[in-house]
């Protein structure tokens, strides 16, 4: 151009052209359309059948959701008001739902406290889950959770909660005095100073002082009690687990073969054999009228179960940390828990996080296992007691997709959680 | 050696478990709540309602027994079972007594220890159809397919009856009841089995119950009953004959509104259990009005039957078997006197 114009037009353009939009099929939605659902022909095609898949899916789903009846006093209600059109009957949720979260047997008046106490599970556990968010002073009343949700919930005298926090700080400042002279002596005098300050103050009555309306284990139920067993036994869990871990790779023989003996027994039985030990086959062996209490029973039981597992995984991350580590840390000098607790556990947790939360999510699922033993909670709750009213027989999808929500809240939620701390934890080389 | 002296100590408090059984009426009276085994829910057999309470045929046979010892319809500690954790709970001490519709069969009744007092709902395998099959008569079935449980009884009494009539059948295995309910509506089985009181149960949850019937014929026996630890007669007495009562009333025509009237105008079998004459309570361990406390405290069974199972409820039983045998029923209660 410029060649054959050069000589007869003298024209210099002294302003920039005005920048022009990409052509339309370069830029926006359509770029963006082309580029990822129909890049080549295979693909359009598999965008197309995706489509249709999930038009197909709503067409169906929607109008079930939309007309839903959230309004009505029994199914046949549900159905005279639908009129043979389609529709859920979302009336049991309405009705129903102050049972799958709280239990039937719960006294109603009193749902503020376990309410009470979700939430302060969440002021509890955000300094542990946050620690460069939250103030350290925090942690203070994630000690004092365990105890005051347990007065909200099970109710009873204050002086309950307090003195089982008394004697472990007894029995804490007890080993603090004498586990300069031996460990072991710190930790058996330690113990045995709890036992004998809760032998004590059990002589002194507590009846009624500040006192809330008791409840007992039986009457749990609901979405209360999954979260009751999950959060417990995944906060003893983690503990335990480190522990066994640790006992495994001892070099002591005796503490390696309890750890090994308990950790493979405990994986090698059904997680439901458990329950109805703790369930059935204990209740021959107590004296009638002796009530251990059910709840406890099966935390212990799944505590068990899920501290054998996270030891495994545990286990797996001591056993990835290259040997240098350990090597590092004796020729630093450090004795063996500071070793542990300085340099290789902070990296062996780290490498364990995935499946840590793998083992919690499936145990906080686990959970619903004890509707099995005749223990009501959410699954529990809409397997017996919903489906076998005359009102509600024959109601499936809405209270089974009601629970598979809360469930997938609560999981999709722990499993963000470590996504965030994984990336958080990063310091190795990228 | 720790571990023996544990096992020792534990085998120990076992004994003493099942020693301590043996006065089961004075341990409910001191304690002032029955503790009584029902099931975690059986649509009309018992479920707890909006508000907890619980509510059924089984419940109320609870109800009555409290009412009787404790003066308290009320006083009923339910504790739920299943079938896994029943006939354990009972065993254990855990509960007084076992109200779940539970077969009575030979080993429950004597390998396991128990003692049925009676039978308090007469249920049976039955069918089910569309009515748009037009059939009348299980006998009608030739050649039908037919929606079953693996693994219960139900399929080899499925199998015997079918053989005994010389009629060919095709089954359609299936897991649970809510399976079941699935596969027939779709047309999956032109015929659903189970017991009659489980099919009831299932049409009154369909869209359209009008649309299927369930066939009157009745091919196993089911007989279903609260039932109480070996081993402490007396406690099985008063259970026993409490049920008796609420048979005996509706034979006799005692009802909770006439209940009053009958105890001074009554005859006298009427009079001796409603305890305005003789001393049958006492013989019991219990006191003269009894039977009018348990009777009171939900009706006579035939009340209590129309009230949770029977034709005007959404299950829509029929007596069926479980009439009076003045009626051409199997309830038939032993003389009071």
């Amino acid at each position: 151009m410029a060649d054959t114009h050069a000589h007869s037009v003298r024209f210099v353009r002294d302003t920039m052209l005005p920048e022009q939009e990409p052509p339309g099929a370069e830029r926006g939605v359509v770029k963006w359309m082309r580029e990822n659902l129909f890049s080549t022909i295979p693909n359009g095609i598999l965008t197309l059948l995706a489509l249709y898949c999930i038009w197909w899916m709503l067409s169906s789903v929607m109008p079930w959701f939309l007309n839903g009846i959230w309004d009505a006093p029994s199914i046949r209600a549900c159905r005279e008001i639908l009129e043979g059109q389609l529709g859920g009957c979302f009336a049991v949720l309405t009705e129903r739902w102050n049972q799958l979260l709280f239990g039937f047997q719960y006294p109603s008046e009193q749902y503020w406290r376990p309410t009470v106490a979700f939430v302060l599970l969440f002021i509890a556990i955000a300094p542990v889950l946050f620690r460069k968010v939250f103030p350290a002073q925090m942690l203070v009343f994630t000690a004092v959770y365990p105890f005051l949700a347990y007065w909200l919930i099970w109710g009873g005298s204050i002086l309950v909660p307090i003195f089982a926090a008394a004697g472990i700080v007894a029995g804490y400042l007890t080993y603090s005095r004498l586990v300069a002279q031996s460990f072991a002596m710190g930790f058996f005098g330690g113990i045995l100073a709890a036992l004998v300050f809760w032998f004590v103050v059990g002589f002194i009555p507590t009846e009624g002082i500040v006192a809330l309306e008791p409840v007992a284990s039986r009457n749990m139920g609901g979405f209360m009690l999954n979260l009751i067993l999950g959060t417990v036994c995944v906060s003893l869990s983690i503990p335990f687990g480190i522990a066994l871990a640790l006992g495994r790779r001892s070099d002591m023989p005796i503490i390696k073969a309890i750890c090994v003996i308990f950790i493979e027994f405990v994986r090698g039985v059904p997680l439901i054999t458990l329950l109805f030990v703790a369930n059935v086959v204990l209740a021959y062996f107590l004296p009638p009228g002796s009530n251990f209490d059910l709840i406890l029973r099966v935390i212990i039981m799944i505590t068990m179960f899920a501290s054998a597992y996270i030891a495994e995984v545990i286990r797996g991350g001591l056993a990835a940390l290259p040997k240098g580590q350990y090597e590092a840390a004796d020729s630093l000098g450090l004795d063996y828990a500071q070793a542990m607790r300085l340099i290789i556990l902070p990296q062996a947790l780290k490498i364990s996080i995935p499946g840590i939360v793998n083992v919690a999510v499936g145990l906080f699922k686990d959970t619903t296992l004890v509707s099995i033993i005749s223990m009501f909670d959410l699954v529990g709750m809409i397997r017996g007691p919903i489906l076998a009213s005359t009102d509600w027989n024959g109601v499936y999808w809405e209270l089974l997709g009601f629970a598979a929500l809360l469930f997938f809240v609560v999981c999709f939620g722990i499993s963000k959680y470590s996504q965030w701390l994984e990336r958080e934890l990063a310091t190795d080389h990228r | 050696m720790k571990k023996t002296v544990f096992l020792g100590a534990l085998t120990v408090a076992g004994l003493a478990a099942g020693a301590a059984s043996a006065q089961t009426l004075s341990d409910v009276q001191e304690r002032g709540t029955l503790n009584c085994g029902v099931t975690t829910g059986l649509v009309g057999f018992a479920a707890p309602d909006a508000n907890g309470e619980w509510d059924g045929f089984d419940v109320a046979v609870c109800r009555a027994v409290a009412a009787a010892v404790l003066q308290d319809p009320t006083a009923v500690e339910f504790v739920p079972t299943t079938g896994k954790t029943r006939f354990t709970a009972l065993a254990s001490g855990e509960i007084d007594m076992l109200a779940r519709n539970t077969t009575w069969t030979f080993t429950r009744d004597v390998d396991l220890k128990f003692e049925f007092v009676g039978v308090n709902y007469y249920d049976g395998q039955g069918f089910m159809v569309p009515k748009a099959l037009g059939v009348s008569s299980a006998t009608e079935l030739a050649g039908a397919t037919v929606c079953i449980q693996t693994g219960t009884t139900t399929e080899l009494n499925l199998a015997d009856y079918f053989r005994r009539n010389n009629m060919e059948y095709t089954p359609v295995p299936i897991e649970t009841n809510a399976e079941a309910q699935q596969q027939y509506l779709a047309g999956a089985c032109d015929v659903y089995t189970t017991d009659a009181s489980g099919l009831a149960a299932t049409r009154a949850a369909f869209e359209n119950p009008g649309d299927h019937v369930v066939l009157p014929e009745i091919i196993s026996k089911e007989p279903l009953g609260p039932l109480v630890r070996h081993g402490d007669n007396e406690w099985g007495d008063v259970v026993r004959w409490t049920l008796n009562a609420l048979i005996a009333a509706e034979e006799y025509g005692i009802t909770s509104t006439n209940i009053e009237e009958m105890a001074t105008n009554g005859s006298p079998e009427v009079k001796r259990i409603l305890g305005t004459e003789d001393e049958l309570g006492s013989k019991l361990g219990l006191d003269a009005e009894w039977a009018r406390r348990a009777i009171a405290a939900g009706g006579n069974y035939g009340e209590l039957f129309a009230r949770h199972i029977g034709e005007s409820t959404p299950i829509g039983l029929s007596r069926g078997l479980n009439a009076q045998w003045t009626d051409g029923g199997l309830l038939y209660a032993p003389p009071f006197r």
